[in-house]
């Protein structure tokens, strides 16, 4: 276990060099450096003493080291400054970061929260008017590009009905910590969420649902069922423990889903997290920033997808074999 | 003389003809069994026939000439959908925008298909070591957040065209494919007449594209079907977000990415909603025809 545990997270180093290096050419590619920003526009500075900072800042030296450099920074959490907001890239994220985890988190719990029980209903009751109902809409949330349906959302809960706020993450008149900031929180979270889980609820409903019509052949249910247990408890105790656990594996997919699917949420509903700031940067051109978040973005899908592994080795040991 | 049978070869191969029917006469029966899926073919024929068929009754050249006395028209029996902020008829750029859509939308599919093929073909037939190495790049290759790629090479590429539009595209989107062609591939490398291809000497890729690819071609027209969507849908919204399609070249990413101003949602539905619903439309029914293609590839699924 502890071998499988250890040599899975071996394997990750290698990934994250490559994605740092990869980052880090595609850097390079960018136009503009560290200092472009810093003293852009400054009458006071000439290019030769241009010339001597970057020397000194060593952005004249040969690729590798000054990729060990900035290696090493961002390891510490340091990605440089932002040409735009004349700031340190980490004090623009500060905020950013705990809003897309809110988001993220939540869109995950909704998503399971919609997904378990339709995908046990449709697969207990195989056939019946529920479980073609459940076909029917987990084909729509296939089929449907994001984008669209969080702005026809957007367009009917918040314009038609004016049910619920439309843009930013909260009211920006309001106090942080009172009563009032938190519900209006949670209502700006509401849209984006729902827009994101009910799409996001495809792969797990329809695993679920194959798997359970597959196990409730198996001979453990007959056995079960011969013993007499209760239906209702064939599936929440023996059917359910065999389907959920591969569920965890997906885990890894529903983060890399969440990333790519957050930068399309955040933006429509203008919601301050990573990103509608990588829109926000790219499009104003700010590099490091972009940089910044495209290595944080790499990292979290690359842990998270060891972290599914190793959940599905603890919940499935036939994996660690192979 | 009993024990002699004659052979009619020709009613043979006619008979074996009818007992194993070709992939696409096999789609095209799931497809009329299926309703739905006969349903969604028509509404797609007919929307694309419009859409290509469009330079025929659409001016292009009208289409791009901003008009500043009758910007954000509501839709009206001269403009059945309205004007947008240059006084641009809505409707016709709707007809552009599915046009060069889904003309992007093949294109793309088509070139990640030969992309995932080749690797996944070349994966599959050599197997063991170059298999495995080969493996470990996709595997870094999925994890990657593609989206942030993509638009990061849309910005810092020069020059950038529809051209290296597609190009992008299609390297991050043949992943998937190049997985479960070489899964099969291989199964496939195992059987006889690969290893009696190899003995008599034919060269490797003679075998991979000419005698393994036919083996596997139903699985690849039935993932290009189902990702054909996919990248459609990838494409408006990267419009959407203002990293597609050149300024120029409308898509219906680019009616819907009008919807950016509260105002334009709320009061001026008539630009953006049309084209989301549109894609939504084409999106339903070119998954309910993959379906149907999924369905005629695998025997055991089959309701035809």
């Amino acid at each position: 276990m502890l071998k499988f545990i250890l040599r899975r997270t071996l394997l990750m180093i290698p990934q994250l060099i490559l994605l740092s290096i990869i980052i880090f050419m595609l850097a390079k590619m960018m136009p503009g450096d560290a200092l472009t920003g810093a003293f852009q526009g400054n009458p006071d500075v000439s290019l030769e003493q241009l010339e001597k900072l970057r020397e000194k800042a060593g952005l004249n030296d040969p690729w590798y080291q000054q990729y060990g450099r900035w290696l090493g920074n961002a390891v510490q959490g340091d990605f440089g400054k932002s040409y735009v907001h004349q700031q340190k890239v980490t004090s623009l994220l500060a905020g950013k970061v705990e809003n897309t985890v809110i988001l993220s988190l939540f869109t995950l719990i909704v998503t399971y929260l919609i997904a378990l029980p339709l995908g046990i209903i449709a697969g207990r009751f195989t056939d019946s008017w529920a479980d073609k109902a459940i076909v029917t809409y987990n084909y729509f949330a296939f089929a449907t590009p994001l984008f669209v349906f969080a702005l026809l959302m957007m367009w009917f809960f918040a314009f038609v009905l004016g049910w619920l706020p439309y843009g930013s993450s909260v009211d920006i008149k309001l106090e942080s910590g009172t009563w009032d900031y938190f519900v209006s929180r949670a209502k700006h979270l509401v849209l984006p969420v729902l827009s994101g889980s009910l799409l996001a609820t495809f792969s797990t409903i329809q695993y679920l649902r194959n798997d359970i019509i597959d196990q409730k052949l198996r001979d453990y249910v007959k056995t079960a069922r011969a013993k007499g247990v209760p239906e209702a408890k064939v599936y929440t105790r023996h059917i359910l423990r065999n389907s959920l656990l591969p569920i965890a594996a997906f885990l890894g997919f529903e983060i890399t889903g969440l990333i790519g699917g957050s930068v399309f949420i955040e933006s429509i509903f203008s919601y301050p997290g990573l990103g509608y700031l990588f829109i926000q940067s790219i499009s104003t051109r700010d590099f490091t920033v972009v940089t910044a978040l495209v290595m944080i973005s790499g990292t979290a899908v690359i842990v998270g997808t060891m972290l599914s592994d190793i959940i599905l080795s603890i919940v499935d040991p036939r994996i660690r074999i192979e | 003389m009993k024990d002699t049978v004659v052979l009619d070869e020709k009613r043979l191969i006619a008979q074996e003809k009818l007992n194993n029917p070709s992939l696409m006469r096999t789609i095209w029966r799931e497809i009329k069994h299926d309703k739905m899926a006969m349903g969604s073919l028509i509404l797609l024929a007919i929307i694309l026939i419009t859409a290509y068929a469009s330079p025929l009754f659409v001016d292009a050249v009208a289409l791009k000439r901003v008009n500043f006395l009758a910007t954000w028209k509501p839709p009206s029996a001269e403009h059945w959908l309205g004007t947008d902020d240059g006084g641009r008829d809505v409707f016709g750029q709707l007809l552009l925008g599915t046009r060069n859509s889904f003309t992007i939308g093949i294109c793309v599919t088509l070139l990640a298909g030969i992309i995932g093929l080749t690797y996944g073909l070349v994966a599959g037939f050599y197997g063991g070591k170059v298999d495995n190495a080969m493996m470990r790049v996709l595997e870094f290759l999925m994890v990657l957040p593609s989206l942030m790629f993509i638009i990061v090479f849309v910005v810092i590429v020069p020059n950038y065209t529809v051209f290296t539009f597609i190009l992008i595209m299609s390297t991050f989107a043949w992943f998937g494919k190049a997985r479960l062609i070489r899964s099969r591939a291989l199964q496939e490398r195992e059987l006889d007449y690969i290893n009696a291809s190899k003995t008599l000497g034919t060269p490797s890729w003679k075998i991979m594209f000419f005698e393994m690819f036919p083996n596997l071609s139903s699985l690849v027209i039935v993932n290009m079907t189902l990702t054909l969507a996919g990248n459609i849908g990838l494409e408006t919204g990267l419009t959407f977000l203002g990293f597609g399609l050149p300024t120029g070249t409308p898509s219906l990413g680019t009616l819907i990415s009008f919807a950016r101003t509260p105002d334009v949602v709320q009061n001026k539905w008539w630009v953006w909603l049309p084209a989301a619903l549109l894609i939504l439309v084409m999106m339903l029914c070119i998954n309910y025809i993959g379906q149907a293609v999924k369905r005629a590839s695998d025997a055991r699924q089959r309701l035809a």
